[in-house]
């Protein structure tokens, strides 16, 4: 089932004094549910901008953005950020993670624009959530007395806390060494899996795309497939840690 | 309505989840609110203080409002009837049952002092003059009904009077001789306080003992007429300010001229406090505005740390219009809490003894209860300092470019 369909979206800017700047270019990209995608490139390539368009950030200037079957641009203001609170979780760097509130109040964030169940029932929610990432023995501790893994791991319970059916990770082990790293990347593939999330990498690093089932390459605008080692229907290979 | 209750609720939480982590800082920027809020509170309250002060003032020499004062005389300058006058006053309090009611007569009556015979100003009034004019003693007390029944009449003075008598102790009933057509021995019940412009002693007397010193060349000169003064309910006084002078002339015949009209300080058309009423405000906006100057200056400053959080916040659903929400309502949470603080500390120092006697003079005998109003008004500049500070911020928030301030 495709969650996400570009077809030819291209984004161009606006400049002062200069001619419209072309950030993508043609983008095709179909993302079905359970995927797991990479995508590399260079500083300036134009990975934001398209992680800006994967996430309901941004609309493309020329093209096709669907989410789920529908036209993006069909959506409202307040309806894209519904959705994209519900449907999709965004994974960072830098984790993100709100300063001066507990690892639970930070899992706990999602939640606080869900409704129903989802809102009402916030606090066990999330201490589920972080039991399951192996962090319910962490619930009042403040981020910046966790590791950067365990903050990541925060991050990543917070991305997953409201059952997203699209997962963004934009360098999500870009400030964690390479053992830590491999940690995250199993565990956020252990989560996704089990949720039946797609998942869309963003990174630099060679080793993390060759984790995911599809690679990608965005080079000035213009994105092009690399290599799919695993066919979309088979099943996902288990990722596991790399013992140092 | 459940989208709408968990937003709202939501909004609570994370308003106060962002006051609690930044204590200090909304501690800081809220003192400006809550002094701001203290001040105009505290301005309004002791405004009221100063304004029953003034009015207070007024009452002493015009009466309460509304005051009546009719004077009766004739077209052909002879005295009026002194029986008949007082036949037609004793009957009209009666018919429009008035309870307070007083006859006022301006006089001079010659005193025996240590140093010789002093000519003294003495006012002749009835019982009720006391409290339709607010008088305060300094020590003894006002006349009392049973004041009329004396043998030996009592007399109220002034304290330069008192000072000439060297201050006996009234537990000692001093007296004081008065040298009228018939001198006699005034007790002296009461000491009332003067301004510091008189100079002179003074001293009351109520209205019969008055009448019975006059003499009788005083009596033919028609020195002796007084002004006649009821204390009356607002609503009525006009339509009794033409009763009275229908039922005057009525009732003392062909000849007769009276004149009624309102003397007390509301019977002006114009807003005799508007000049202080205008200060007070033009004060207390200043006051208000600094503070709010202050508190979207440091709400901008704050906001510039805050973008990522804002950026992270949308990309987990946070629509514009909840960010917007919760930033308005940081500011209002916040400044109606400091606006509590201020109305509480207004109302301390407005019922203080000590600031309302400074700011009363000594001139306010009944002390209004602390305004409501400067409350109302105090919690309502703080929301509304609260609304409008957290305006500009809230604006500047929504308009965050989410990817952009997640990596701020």
């Amino acid at each position: 089932m495709t969650l996400l369909h570009l077809a030819g979206v291209t984004r161009t800017v606006q400049l002062v004094d200069a001619p419209p700047l072309t950030i993508l270019s043609g983008v095709d990209l179909d993302v079905a549910v359970g995927d797991r995608v990479s995508i590399v490139g260079r500083s300036g390539s134009g990975k934001s901008t398209l992680l800006n368009l994967l996430g309901l950030l941004d609309n493309p200037t020329t093209g096709v953005l669907e989410f789920d079957g529908r036209p993006v641009k069909s959506f409202s203001s307040a309806e894209r950020d519904r959705v994209r609170g519900r449907d999709v979780g965004f994974i960072f760097q830098q984790f993100n993670l709100l300063q001066g509130r507990t690892a639970l109040e930070n899992v706990m964030t999602p939640l606080l624009y869900a409704q129903g169940k989802q809102f009402w029932q916030r606090a066990r929610i999330a201490t589920e959530m972080l039991d399951r990432v192996g962090l319910g023995h962490r619930l009042g501790a403040m981020p910046d007395k966790l590791s950067g893994g365990e903050q990541q791991r925060v991050a990543i319970a917070r991305s997953l806390v409201r059952g997203p059916r699209l997962i963004l990770a934009d360098e999500p082990t870009g400030a964690l060494d390479l053992e830590t790293g491999a940690d995250v990347m199993a565990l956020l593939d252990e989560v996704a899996t089990g949720s039946g999330a797609a998942l869309i990498t963003i990174t630099h690093d060679p080793a993390i795309a060759a984790l995911a089932s599809r690679h990608l390459r965005l080079d000035h605008g213009v994105l092009t497939v690399t290599d799919s080692s695993v066919e979309p229907d088979a099943p996902q290979h288990q990722l596991v840690a790399v013992p140092a | 309505m459940n989208r709408l209750l968990s937003n709202v609720v939501g909004s609570f939480v994370e308003a106060w989840q962002e006051l609690r982590i930044h204590k200090t800082r909304v501690m800081l920027s809220l003192i400006g609110v809550a002094v701001a809020v203290c001040a105009i509170t505290t301005v309004v309250g002791l405004g009221a203080v100063a304004q029953q002060s003034i009015v207070e003032q007024n009452e002493r020499s015009g009466g309460r409002s509304a005051t009546l004062s009719l004077y009766v005389s004739t077209s052909d300058g002879s005295a009026v009837d002194a029986d008949a006058m007082q036949d037609f006053w004793s009957t009209s309090l009666d018919r429009y049952g008035i309870d307070y009611a007083s006859r006022v007569l301006y006089s001079t009556q010659t005193v025996q002092f240590t140093d010789g015979a002093v000519p003294v100003q003495v006012i002749g009034v009835d019982q009720p003059y006391g409290t339709m004019h607010r008088v305060t003693m300094s020590e003894g007390a006002w006349f009392t009904a049973g004041d009329a029944e004396r043998l030996a009449p009592a007399v109220l003075i002034n304290e330069i009077f008192y000072d000439r008598l060297g201050r006996p102790d009234l537990a000692t009933h001093p007296t004081t001789t008065l040298l009228g057509g018939t001198p006699t021995t005034a007790v002296i019940t009461g000491v009332y306080p003067v301004n510091t412009w008189e100079t002179e002693p003074g001293m009351y007397l109520l209205m019969d003992t008055l009448t019975a010193l006059t003499t009788p060349e005083q009596l033919a000169s028609g020195g002796s007429i007084p002004n006649y003064e009821l204390w009356v309910p607002p609503a009525i006084s006009d339509d009794l300010t033409a009763a009275l002078q229908r039922d005057a002339v009525g009732a003392l015949g062909e000849g007769t001229q009276a004149s009624a009209s309102r003397q007390d300080y509301a019977a002006y058309a114009e807003d005799p406090f508007a000049s202080i009423k205008l200060l007070v405000a033009g004060v207390a906006g200043l006051v208000l505005l600094l503070g709010a100057l202050g508190l979207v200056n440091i709400a901008l400053v704050t906001l510039k740390q805050r973008i990522r959080e804002i950026g992270v916040r949308r990309s987990f659903g946070a629509t514009a219009g909840r960010v917007f929400f919760s930033v308005m309502m940081e500011s209002i949470v916040a400044t109606v809490v400091a606006g509590v603080v201020g109305v509480i500390g207004a109302v301390l120092i407005v019922t203080n003894p000590t600031v309302q006697g400074f700011i009363g003079q000594g001139m306010v005998t009944d002390f209004p209860p602390f305004p409501v109003e400067a409350a109302l008004l105090g919690l309502a500049c703080a929301t509304g300092v609260g609304a409008l500070a957290g305006l500009l911020p809230a604006l500047v928030a929504v308009r965050v470019k989410v990817i952009d301030a997640i990596r701020y």
